[in-house]
């Protein structure tokens, strides 16, 4: 079981040490998403009961597809798919490797934007109801976005690919987040919004579990 | 085809277009008018039916994507990816026929109810479906991604569910469809529902015997080619 997750832990950590150097991923995405955020603040105003929620996770979603377009393009692009393919792992440890490291990326991304969000729509800085359910939500992204960027990446149109097969799924996880954030913004009391995160929990526990039984049959040759 | 298959699709046929001829006479001529909305209420016989269907077509096409991953025989992937098509389909029907009636009854287009929100959603998730068949190159290739959407977008259907439907009961919806069903609209809806789930099998087994053949061509061609 630990060498399991050593080997999780190295595939997690040649990832983050390829985008620690280069930075070529997580700069551009975190522009992108801020630009969302003002382009989308723009668009709903900037009543902080209403829009804020939508104006959040619109970001952190679309700056988090964006990023988990990159999750496997690299590994094609260098030809380094067959490289980590050859590894003598279970293909579910690949799996969880490159969840571990798109989850770390969206989270990095939350960690600038949330509290640009915040500030812009002049709400209390300090919510760890937010931060628990950002992560949750985060994570459901992660996992079903691990999954579908192998498979666009294989394809033609794979840019555009990843979000027509991303979004729909995600769904459940979107309007539980807009839901439960909704509530926390507004300061009020935990019981609100303990259903949506155990819809999200639940999501979260489904998808990587179907996706570790299903990941070996997207990745192989 | 075998003599006793032929015989058998025949007789499916018959069947099919008999329940079809005697779902639109008990439509538009057996069923009483219901008085709260009038004529347009017949709609309610065929987006039912059709709802029904879709929900059907895309379980056929989850099962079939499990026994393909399971079995790797171009058969199964040729009936889920049929069952898809016809889902996606009736599922554009379901979208089509549900606003009409809708806007005629109750004056709305649209609610973001869960029935409703899960099909539009189902909808997105079988066409990213057929997409991904499209852009993916290669037949083998095209079958696993398809077969894993199939599983996966399949499993998403009550999570979506559950998730609009506790959302949406923070905002009740504004449509009642009060009343029960009279026996004379039970009869008709039973027969529709007969009719046109006799017409999505036989819309599969066509479109899934053609791209067997289709497959088996391809084989044929590029062994030539060797």
């Amino acid at each position: 079981m630990k060498k399991t997750f050593g080997k999780i832990f190295v595939i997690f950590w040649k990832d983050m040490l390829t985008e620690i150097r280069s930075r070529e991923m997580i700069i551009p995405v975190l522009v992108f998403a801020l630009l969302v955020l003002v382009i989308f603040s723009f668009a709903f105003g900037t009543g902080a009961d209403t829009a804020a929620p939508g104006v959040l996770w619109v970001a952190l979603t679309f700056g988090g597809v964006t990023g988990l377009n990159r999750v496997f393009a690299v590994e094609k692009e260098n030809s380094r798919m067959e490289g980590l393919m050859l590894c003598p792992v279970d293909r579910a440890v690949i799996y969880w490797g490159k969840v571990a490291g798109s989850f770390t990326f969206m989270l990095a991304l939350a960690l600038v934007v949330t509290p640009i969000f915040l500030a812009l729509f002049n709400l209390p800085l300090f919510l760890p109801g937010l931060a628990l359910i950002i992560a949750l939500a985060l994570l459901g992204f992660a996992a079903v976005g691990t999954l579908f960027s192998a498979m666009a990446v294989n394809t033609r149109a794979r840019e555009i690919l990843l979000p027509i097969l991303f979004l729909p799924v995600v769904v459940p996880v979107i309007i539980a987040a807009v839901q439960a954030t909704g509530p926390v913004l507004a300061g009020m009391p935990w019981e609100e919004m303990v259903i949506y995160l155990q819809i999200i929990t639940a999501f979260d526990i489904i998808y990587l579990v179907a996706a570790t039984l299903v990941f070996e049959f997207v990745i192989e040759e | 085809m075998n003599g006793k298959r032929q015989l058998g699709n025949r007789i499916l046929l018959g069947l099919g277009f008999a329940l079809m001829v005697a779902a639109l006479y008990m439509v538009f001529i057996y069923a009483p008018t219901e008085k709260n909305t009038g004529i347009v209420q017949r709609i309610f016989y065929f987006h039912v039916p059709v709802a029904w269907v879709s929900f059907l077509a895309f379980f056929v096409t989850f099962v079939a994507s499990i026994l393909y991953l399971a079995k790797r025989e171009m058969k199964w992937d040729a009936v889920a990816c049929a069952s898809a098509e016809v889902g996606v389909i009736f599922t554009t029907l379901v979208l089509l026929t549900g606003p009409i009636w809708a806007k005629a009854a109750w004056g709305i287009w649209w609610t973001w109810d869960a029935r409703l929100t899960t099909s539009l959603v189902l909808w997105l998730i079988y066409i990213a479906y057929l997409l991904v068949r499209s852009l993916a190159p290669e037949a083998d290739r095209s079958a696993r991604y398809s077969a894993v959407i199939g599983i996966v977008g399949f499993i998403d259907v009550p999570i979506v569910f559950i998730a609009v439907n506790l959302w949406r009961t923070q905002h009740p919806s504004t449509i009642i469809f009060s009343g029960g069903l009279t026996g004379e609209m039970l009869q008709t809806l039973v027969v529709c529902i007969a009719a046109f789930t006799v017409l999505y099998i036989l819309l599969v087994m066509q479109s899934a015997g053609l791209k067997r053949m289709e497959a088996a061509i391809q084989r044929l061609r590029s062994l030539q080619e060797e």
